[in-house]
């Protein structure tokens, strides 16, 4: 019963967290704009969140650099089960133009396991919107 | 009694990852030190593998808020170095994007502004507007971020007299909107009350520390590259640079409407006196050996790309400086002497990056050693309430 309402609950209100791991900002910038008035993902009770104590997904964009790869383990560990990653964009897909760079690990599911990939060179904030419902739907 | 809080690299409020540590005395900062190198992916390194066309679409992938800066840096440089000419036509498309660019990096950046001094439905409202000239730009381009328009000799795509129309027509209802903040910001003494006085950057500091753009223009300083040495199709255009005397964060807020103002205008006379023609020409494979600067003026201010060539279909050297790392050191002179709760909106004044949303500020206790982890929302509140507790400038008017 319990169960029932958790799932219910995590379904109907998942919390993101944006985390950024050396994206060239587009993505990130389409992750902004799927919150405001024209996609507005709060109606469907998306909530961005600032810390990943807080967060269900992790909305990660970026080809991951060496720099920033520590911390993304601990971002993810930090979160609490059950946890969902989607990585948005061709960077978090595998590298996009970065693939190659002496210091890009080329693609998020490298580093972290990834639950849900949205493609596009920025993904658009309709196609992001798209991955974490279809995410969702599976839950 | 001082203490020492490091900023970042996790998610850092700034464009390019950067870690800052601040000694702070109570509330108030007493110095700032920077690190930079965070989210360093080696793209620099990476352009010497590709061809000079690849690159196009790698130096573009630098930034993508002025994704177009950089791409029109680049080719303004690499057409230079083959010696071509691009068409007339192709340099009014290309550089009417450059314009509808600035367009939307400003109005995110007014909504970043807002959202920063606490008010979240100017955000909602100037990203709400971005959407028209993200449409536009769409409709242009095919895609509504990295618009991939230029190319070595020109641009990609032309426009036909229907997109001409519905560019003019989205330009209206943007010079509307625009002109309705300009009257939140004469009707609003809370916002201007919070801009007000915030990361106050002299005219000659500004000057000694080489700030550009924004915030140099805000600091009373006449700077834009596209008058000062006009690129392509920017002599022939007739527009102002917008300054502010007030060398603070309401300053920069000025001079980001004034400037949309006169991209509006910049845009509409490109389209009106767009000529006939081709809009490329076709460009060689290869390079002579030489090198090269080219200056542009990005929405954030002046972009630099170095370029050297050996002949080969590869550049041997691609250097690029960015305008936000000509402006820390800048933001170092700002934070000095400000509140704690200002590095948001000081941060944010600078128009570094937006959405690393998680973004946090350690505390460190030098007395006991005690870390205290901050998040940006916490700080925001913690301005608030501040703000809340003292009284509104009275004297801070918006300067129209
Ligand atoms: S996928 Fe493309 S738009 Fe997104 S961060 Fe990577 S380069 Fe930028």
């Amino acid at each position: 019963m319990l169960n029932r309402l958790v799932r219910w609950a995590r379904k109907k209100s998942p919390w993101i967290l944006h985390l950024n791991s050396g994206a060239c900002n587009a993505c990130d910038i389409e992750v902004v704009a799927a919150l405001t008035p024209r996609f507005d993902v709060e109606r469907l009770g998306v909530l961005l969140k600032a810390t990943p104590r807080h967060a269900d997904v992790i909305v990660a964009t970026g080809p991951v650099t060496r720099q920033i790869k520590d911390r993304i383990i601990r971002i993810y560990e930090q979160t609490p089960d059950p946890k969902f990653v989607v990585a948005v964009g061709a960077c978090a897909m595998s590298g996009c133009v970065y693939r190659g760079a002496y210091n890009s690990l080329g693609g998020l599911d490298q580093v972290i396991p990834v639950t849900a990939y949205v493609p596009g060179c920025p993904a658009r904030p309709d196609a992001i919107l798209d991955g974490i419902v279809k995410l969702l739907g599976t839950l | 009694m001082k203490f020492n809080i490091p900023i970042g690299p996790q998610h850092p409020a700034l464009k390019e990852p950067i870690s800052l540590r601040m000694t702070v005395e109570g509330e108030v900062i007493r110095d700032a030190d920077l690190r930079l190198g965070y989210n360093h992916r080696g793209m620099e390194k990476l352009a010497e593998e590709k061809n000079w066309t690849q690159n196009i679409y790698l130096v573009e992938r630098i930034c993508g808020i002025c994704s177009h800066s950089h791409a029109t840096c680049y080719v303004q440089g690499v057409e230079k170095l083959m010696e071509i000419e691009p068409p007339k036509r192709g340099l009014y498309i290309r550089y009417l994007v450059s314009e509808l660019e600035r367009v939307h990096s400003h109005l995110l950046w007014l909504g970043v502004a807002g959202h920063e001094a606490g008010f979240d439905s100017f955000f909602m409202y100037t990203w709400r507007d971005r959407e028209v000239v993200m449409d536009l730009l769409e409709m242009i381009s095919g895609n509504r971020v990295h618009y991939a328009m230029n190319t070595l000799g020109g641009v990609r795509r032309d426009l036909d007299e229907i997109q001409i129309k519905k560019i003019l027509d989205g330009l209206v209802v943007l010079r509307q909107r625009t002109e309705y903040y300009f009257k939140i910001g004469a009707s609003e003494p809370t916002f201007v009350g919070r801009l007000a006085g915030v990361g106050y950057l002299s005219k000659e500091k500004a000057i000694a520390l080489c700030a550009c753009g924004p915030t140099a223009r805000a600091s009373g300083i006449t700077a834009d590259v596209r008058k000062d040495d006009p690129q392509a199709v920017y002599d022939e255009v007739p527009f102002d640079v917008c300054t502010a005397d007030s060398c603070d964060v309401l300053g920069r807020t000025v001079v980001r409407i004034k400037e949309l103002m006169e991209s509006y205008k910049i845009c509409e006379f490109l389209l009106r006196n767009l000529p006939a023609g081709d809009i490329a020409v076709k460009a060689p494979k290869k390079a002579k050996p030489n090198e090269v600067v080219s200056r542009y003026e990005a929405p954030r201010g002046e972009n630099i790309h170095y370029i050297r060539s050996n002949g080969t279909e590869r550049p041997e050297r691609l250097k690029v400086r960015a305008p936000t790392l000509a402006n820390y050191p800048a933001t170092i002179e700002m934070l000095k002497n400000g509140f704690i709760a200002d590095i948001p909106l000081i941060f944010a004044a600078i128009d570094p990056c937006i959405c690393c949303a998680e973004r946090t500020v350690e505390l460190v206790n030098a007395r006991s050693g005690e870390e205290t982890v901050v998040r940006f929302g916490d700080l925001r509140k913690l301005a608030g309430e501040r703000f809340a507790k003292s009284p509104v400038k009275r004297n801070a008017v918006w300067p129209f």
